[in-house]
């Protein structure tokens, strides 16, 4: 048995090598912020590779990232030609290359929206305003990079109490993701976070959220967010029409496993018009100049 | 007591810390941090091995960026050695050696992106700085008697591969070896930052929980590092090194673009950029230095102080471990395995350990930095009361340990500490990526909203922190009149 698993790990480790050399220069890669767990990124978008690989017959690649800035470097330095962007990152990575454009959106993504979410301790209740009550508690945001983890609830808090989340709040940390976040919550490690509603959802669906611990205290007004976004340059390095067939490619994608994996019920033409909302979110916070 | 210096200095250093823990966050912000810290343990101890079909690669490509780091720093720091007596060339290496490998890593992912050249230099450049240090420092120590004794005429060359590099050879060649196994430790930490090294799935396992796995790439890494005088034989040297460089992983290719552009234009200040001129440069200068700056520069002073502090009290406590004075051979054993685990982590593993299991403050970063140098100088001064012989009617017990045997050791000791000041305190400024308000929180906020031109402005003000930190220890330990090897 052990024997076998050496093997196993040996030939793997071996074969790792061997690809990683003979990936060819027409590779087409893209990226995903790093938004939830590692595990389920991988998954998915491998998933996303082999679909795309059909389609487009061009070997297709998957790179995971530690940072959302790292995927919006990776793609404005050419690594990558297409990434799974929330709002604000691909607002920033457009803003960073010129002619790359948002090519398509989930459907749930055009009014998406956030969890403010405590933990039972705090006695706070679902209202139809953020609480008063949130004052003075310990607040985690997701990543520094993050649209519905970051920018939108930043946005809501300084709205409500015209004041900056450090002072609103007795600590304010950054968990790094949405699955963090929920996790940090549901533990009472902080009070209070903030969250995007399909990790929610779906946590709440595959039994992974003790709702006797943490509870919906808030849910946001709809903004746009995540899109998957491609280089302007992409036509001259992989074909005439290479842009248009990635688009077709993931407006078509109707694998109902896949789509489950994201989680989004399929995939709408998206325009970089669509995130002005957000890019003027983020300007007036100071995000981006 | 109070008469001498050294505990003057000592009691002046324990004051500051002990106000500084006034003013530090150092609470335990998760609810169950024991029960957390215990299902890490129990990981630890059931290490799952196969979780990873990239463990094995990852644990290669750590290897041979160490190696090419290490090779290349220890190449280039050798020619600087040469001319190290000049004010520019000790002044461009103190200024290298100050940003933290990581830092450097954060940097040239911005242009070189995912190439192998990211991770071969964030660890070469700094280490040249390093090694240009030490082997001077080392040159200018070797017996001079050799060279004069060579006849009239012989070339400088010449002289100096004969008469001077024989006598320090041995020493050159220890401290290479040793800053082999800083190398892997420095090449494990950047898959934090997206390299293909074991950092890589480190975090991925521990940010989901999965401890099993975490414990096993900790013990691999441990096996990898223990093992070293095994597999590092100096025969076998060339083979890795030739080998290394084909072991990187292909990465993606380099686009030159990318690298104008970074110097050109995302560094510059962006009023500079707008065309705002001068004034506008003042006005954003003010603001980074208000904002960013100054709380960075005060929570990583009052870290760094604790921490030091910390430090020295932790190694006092841990050399009996391992001193022949105290403990007999079998727990002498178990000692060392204590001090091997806790120096060969990286502080920055054992602080995001920390920080997952305890919460973002900054006592995890305090515990870690005691711990991994405490392991460090701990386990220096206990091999070092091992040389010294009581009279066999030397008093046992506390009265041998606080009379004894501390006051023995307590220059070496203090020299070891001060040293060290500089590295705990590039090490706290850096942990500020993991979430400590430190000056690496700033850095990385920059890098994450894009704005490489701050970044570089308080990556800049860090170097120059570090630099003024070892200008004033290298002053404390002449001061005292103390003298030590290096250590990493």
């Amino acid at each position: 048995m052990i024997t076998k698993q050496i093997r196993k790990w040996l030939v793997s480790g071996f074969l790792t090598l061997a690809v990683a050399t003979t990936a060819s220069a027409q590779t087409f890669v893209f990226t995903a912020i790093p938004d939830e767990d590692e595990t389920k990124l991988v998954e998915r978008f491998r998933g996303i590779a082999d679909y795309l690989s059909e389609q487009l017959e061009v070997d297709v690649r998957y790179i995971p990232v530690k940072s959302y800035a790292a995927a919006i470097s990776a793609f404005r330095n050419n690594q990558v030609q297409l990434a799974w962007f929330g709002g604000l990152s691909g607002v920033q990575a457009r803003a960073l290359v010129p002619g790359s454009e948002a090519l398509a959106q989930g459907i749930e993504d055009q009014a998406f929206y956030n969890y403010f979410i405590a933990h039972k301790s705090t006695g706070l209740e679902r209202a139809d305003e953020l609480p008063e009550g949130v004052r003075g508690k310990t607040f985690t945001f997701g990543s520094k990079g993050s649209t519905s983890g970051r920018l939108i609830p930043e946005y809501h808090i300084r709205d409500r109490f015209n004041e900056a989340p450090e002072t609103v709040f007795s600590r304010v940390g950054f968990s790094g993701n949405h699955t963090r976040t929920l996790r940090l919550v549901e533990s009472g490690t902080y009070d209070v976070g903030a969250l995007n509603y399909k990790v929610w959802e779906k946590e709440l669906e595959d039994g992974n959220i003790n709702t006797d611990d943490v509870k919906i205290i808030w849910k946001t007004p709809g903004f746009p967010n995540y899109q998957w976004t491609i280089r302007g340059d992409v036509d001259e390095r992989f074909g005439e029409g290479f842009k248009n067939k990635v688009r077709q490619a993931l407006l078509d994608l109707d694998d109902p496993a896949l789509l489950e994996s994201f989680p989004r019920e399929g995939f709408i033409p998206a325009s970089n018009d669509d995130y002005e909302p957000i890019r003027s979110v983020a300007s007036e916070l100071g995000i981006i100049d | 007591m109070l008469s001498y210096p050294t505990v003057r200095a000592s009691l002046l250093f324990l004051a500051i810390a002990v106000a500084g823990l006034f003013v530090a966050d150092i609470a335990i912000t998760t609810a169950n941090p024991w029960r957390d810290l215990g299902q890490f343990f129990i990981g630890v101890a059931t290490p799952n091995f196969f979780s990873t079909e990239g463990l094995l690669t990852a644990l290669l490509r750590t290897v041979a960026f160490g190696f090419v780091g290490v090779a290349l720093g220890s190449f280039f720091g050798f020619l600087l050695a040469l001319v190290y007596r000049l004010l520019p060339v000790r002044i461009f290496c103190a200024f290298i050696r100050a940003i933290h490998e990581l830092f450097w890593a954060l940097i040239f992912l911005q242009f070189f992106g995912f190439h192998p050249l990211t991770g071969v230099l964030a660890i070469a450049i700094p280490y040249a700085g390093i090694f240009a240090k030490v082997y001077s420092e080392i040159l200018e120590e070797s017996d001079p008697e050799p060279s004069r004794l060579l006849p009239p005429g012989t070339s400088a060359i010449a002289s100096f591969l004969y008469a001077r590099i024989p006598d320090c050879w041995v020493q050159i060649r220890t401290y290479t070896a040793y800053r082999l196994e800083c190398g892997l430790r420095s090449s494990a930490i950047l898959g934090f930052v997206g390299l293909p090294t074991l950092g890589f799935y480190l975090e991925s396992s521990f940010s989901q929980g999965m401890y099993s796995d975490a414990g096993a790439m900790l013990i691999l890494f441990y096996v990898l590092i223990a093992t070293m005088p095994i597999w590092v034989r100096p025969k076998l040297l060339p083979a890795y090194l030739l080998a290394a460089p084909f072991f990187l992983g292909e990465g993606f290719p380099i686009v030159w673009g990318n690298v104008e552009r970074f110097f050109t234009e995302d560094i510059v200040p962006s009023p500079l950029r707008n065309g705002e001129g001068l004034a506008g440069l003042s006005s954003w200068l003010g603001d980074v230095m208000i904002t960013e700056a100054l709380p960075g520069i005060w929570n990583t002073v009052v870290l760094t102080q604790i921490a030091l502090v910390a430090t020295g009290l932790l190694s006092l406590l841990a050399f009996p471990l391992i001193s022949k004075h105290f403990t007999g051979p079998v727990r002498r054993t178990s000692g060392h395995v204590f001090l091997v685990i806790a120096r060969s982590t990286p502080e920055y593993i054992l602080a995001y350990i920390l920080l997952q299991l305890w919460g973002p403050s900054m006592l995890p970063a305090v515990v870690a930095l005691a711990l991994h140098n405490g392991g460090i100088i701990g386990h220096l001064i206990g091999r070092q009361t091992n040389t010294i012989e009581l009279r066999p009617d030397a008093p046992a017990g506390f009265t041998r340990y606080s009379w004894e045997l501390v006051p023995r050791v307590y220059r070496s000791f203090l020299a070891f500490l001060f040293y060290r000041w500089e590295i705990i305190m590039r090490e706290t400024a850096i942990l500020g990526i993991l979430g400590i308000y430190t000056l690496g929180f700033y850095v990385d906020s920059a890098i994450q909203n894009i704005q490489f031109d701050r970044a570089m402005i308080l990556i800049l003000i860090t170097a120059s922190l570090n630099i003024g930190v070892d200008v004033l220890g290298r002053y404390i330990r002449r001061k005292l009149a103390l003298q030590t090897m290096p250590t990493c």
